[in-house]
C-alpha cells in the first residue's frame, strides 16, 4: 500500500466519523484532535476502523506517534 | 384500547414533527418498544411505548407536527378482541374520556373524528430525515430544491446551501432556545451549592492503562467510562444526589440513569443519560457509553433516554478546561463536572512530586442537599479512584 492509499483511508474515516470536517482543513501537521475538535471518543473510533481496514492496531502508548495526519501516515506506512 | 400520545421529552417541548411511524396497523408492541421517530428541538428521538399490545390504528400521518398529548395511535390490548370493538357512532366527547381513563376498554374512534391540534406540512415531498432537518435550519423552502421524480432529497443534495450555511451562527437554533430556557428556570429556581476537590488519578490512569494493554482496541476503556463508572458506584453509597425535586420533595431515584453531557458536533448540547447504569460494570458502562455518543450524534436517541436522567455528569476535560462549575438541570438536583486532567505538583507526606490530577466539582441543589452531603459524595468518589479495581 502507497503512502498516498494510507493517506486517503485515513482522510475517509476522518470524515466518516465526523462528516461537518472539510476536507481541506485536514493540515498534515495539525493535531488531529485538537484541530478538527475531535475528541478522544471520535478518535478512538477512527483508530478502530483504521484497525479493520490497514491490520494496523495502535497501541495506547503510541498515540503520541499518531497525533498528526503526517505521523499517522507514517505510523502506519511502516508497520503495514 | 389505549391511546399512545405524543410524548413531552423534556419541560421545554411544546411540540414535535411526527418523521416516521416504525410499525403499522396490525402489529403487536411490547413494553418499552420503540415505534415512531419524531423531531424535536434536541433532534430525532426514538419514542417507545410503555405498555404491551396491538397497533389497532395509527391517527396521524407523518410529517405532522403534533402538540403534546396528541394521540398519534390506538393501541389494543390482547383481552380485546378487534370484532367487539368498531362503533363508528362514537362521539368525540369520548375523548376527553380516553384522557381520564387510558386504559379503560373504549369503542374506537373514527379518525375523521379526532382532531388533533396539528398542522400538516404544506408539502409532502420526499425528503430524508436529516436532510428535512438541513433544510428547517437552513430556512430553505423545500420546493425550491427541484428533486428528480420519484427520488428522495439527501443531505448531500443540499450541497451547496449546506456548506454556506457552516461557518454561520443560527440566533433562532430552536436548540440553543431550549437549553437557554432550561438553564434560566434551572438559575431562577435552583438554590445551586458548589463544592471543588482535587483528585489524584495516577493510580486509576495507570491501572487502566496497564487493562487497556491487555485489550484489543474494541475493548479498550476510555478514561469517561471509568468515571462515570466511579460516579455510579459513589452514588450507590450516596444515594441523596441521584433523583429529582418535585412538588416540593426531594425524591431519591432507585435507578441511576446518569446523564451525559454530549456535545454536537455542529454546536448545542444533549445529556442523554445510560439508563440502569448501577447495573453496569466497568465493560458494560464503555459498551454504552460507546453506544450513547454514536446515536447522539446519529441523531438517534430514544425518548426514555432524554427524560429520566436522574443526575447529569459532565466532562469538558477534553477541551482543557480544569473546572467546571454545572447548572443543575430541573428536576434533577445535582450535576457532577469532571476537568481536564493535567500534570501537577502533589504533596503526599513529606514528598512532592508529579501526578495526574484532576478538579471534580458538584453542584447540589440546597433545597435537597446540604453541602455535607456534597462534600461527602466527593470524598468517596476520590477514595475509589485510589482504588480503582473496584471500578471492574
Amino acid at each position: 500500500m502507497t503512502n498516498e492509499q494510507i493517506k486517503q483511508s485515513i482522510i475517509k474515516e476522518i470524515l466518516r466519523i465526523a462528516p461537518d470536517i472539510d476536507e481541506d482543513d485536514i493540515l498534515p501537521e495539525e493535531n488531529i484532535q485538537r484541530s478538527l475538535e475531535i475528541d478522544s471518543f471520535d478518535f478512538l473510533k477512527i483508530l478502530t476502523a483504521l484497525n479493520e481496514q490497514l491490520s494496523v492496531e495502535v497501541p495506547e502508548a503510541d498515540y503520541s506517534k499518531v497525533d498528526t495526519l503526517e505521523h499517522m501516515i507514517a505510523y502506519f506506512s511502516d508497520r503495514i | 384500547m389505549s391511546e399512545f400520545k405524543m410524548p413531552s421529552l423534556g419541560a421545554d417541548m411544546e411540540s414535535a414533527v411526527l418523521m416516521q411511524w416504525l410499525v403499522k396497523e396490525g402489529d403487536p408492541v411490547t413494553k418499552g418498544q420503540v415505534i415512531a421517530e419524531v423531531e424535536t428541538s434536541k433532534g430525532v428521538i426514538e419514542i417507545e411505548i410503555f405498555e404491551d399490545g396491538i397497533v389497532d390504528k395509527l391517527l396521524i400521518q407523518t410529517e405532522t407536527e403534533c402538540s403534546v398529548g396528541t394521540p398519534l395511535a390506538l393501541i389494543r390490548h390482547d383481552d380485546e378482541v378487534k370484532e367487539e370493538v368498531p362503533q363508528k357512532e362514537a362521539k368525540t366527547e369520548k375523548l376527553s374520556e380516553v384522557k381520564e381513563e387510558p386504559l379503560a376498554p373504549l369503542p374506537s374512534i373514527q379518525s375523521d373524528k379526532i382532531e388533533p391540534k396539528v398542522k400538516m406540512s404544506e408539502e409532502r415531498i420526499k425528503i430524508s430525515p436529516a436532510a428535512r432537518k438541513k433544510a428547517h435550519e437552513l430556512n430553505l423552502d423545500l420546493n425550491s430544491l427541484e428533486p428528480k421524480e420519484g427520488e428522495v432529497i439527501q443531505l448531500k443534495d443540499l450541497g451547496k446551501e449546506v456548506k454556506r450555511d457552516t461557518k454561520t451562527l443560527t440566533p433562532d437554533d430552536g436548540m440553543r432556545q431550549a437549553i437557554a430556557k432550561a438553564m434560566s428556570r434551572s438559575n431562577a429556581e435552583i438554590p445551586h451549592y458548589y463544592l471543588s476537590l482535587s483528585i489524584n488519578m495516577t493510580p486509576a490512569l495507570t491501572w487502566l492503562t496497564q487493562l487497556n494493554a491487555t485489550r484489543s482496541i474494541k475493548e479498550r476503556i476510555l478514561p469517561a467510562a471509568l468515571l462515570i463508572r466511579a460516579v455510579v458506584l459513589t452514588l450507590k453509597e450516596v444515594p441523596e444526589l441521584n433523583g429529582f425535586w418535585q412538588k416540593n420533595a426531594h425524591q431519591i431515584s432507585k435507578s441511576i440513569n446518569p446523564g451525559i453531557a454530549i456535545a454536537l458536533r455542529k454546536g448545542g448540547l444533549v445529556t442523554p443519560a445510560i439508563l440502569d447504569a448501577q447495573e453496569m460494570n466497568l465493560d458494560t458502562t464503555m459498551q454504552s457509553l460507546d453506544d450513547l455518543i454514536t446515536r447522539t450524534r446519529a441523531n438517534k436517541l430514544r425518548g426514555s433516554e432524554i427524560t429520566q436522567q436522574s443526575i447529569t455528569i459532565t466532562n469538558l476535560g477534553d477541551l482543557g478546561v480544569q473546572s467546571v462549575y454545572g447548572v443543575i438541570y430541573p428536576p434533577q438536583i445535582a450535576i457532577v463536572g469532571l476537568g481536564r486532567i493535567i500534570d501537577s505538583p502533589w504533596a503526599e507526606g513529606d514528598t512532592l512530586s508529579v501526578r495526574k490530577v484532576m478538579q471534580a466539582t458538584l453542584a447540589g441543589d440546597h433545597r435537597a442537599t446540604d453541602g455535607r452531603t456534597g462534600a461527602l459524595f466527593l470524598d468517596k468518589l476520590n477514595q475509589l479512584l485510589q482504588n480503582p479495581e473496584a471500578l471492574l
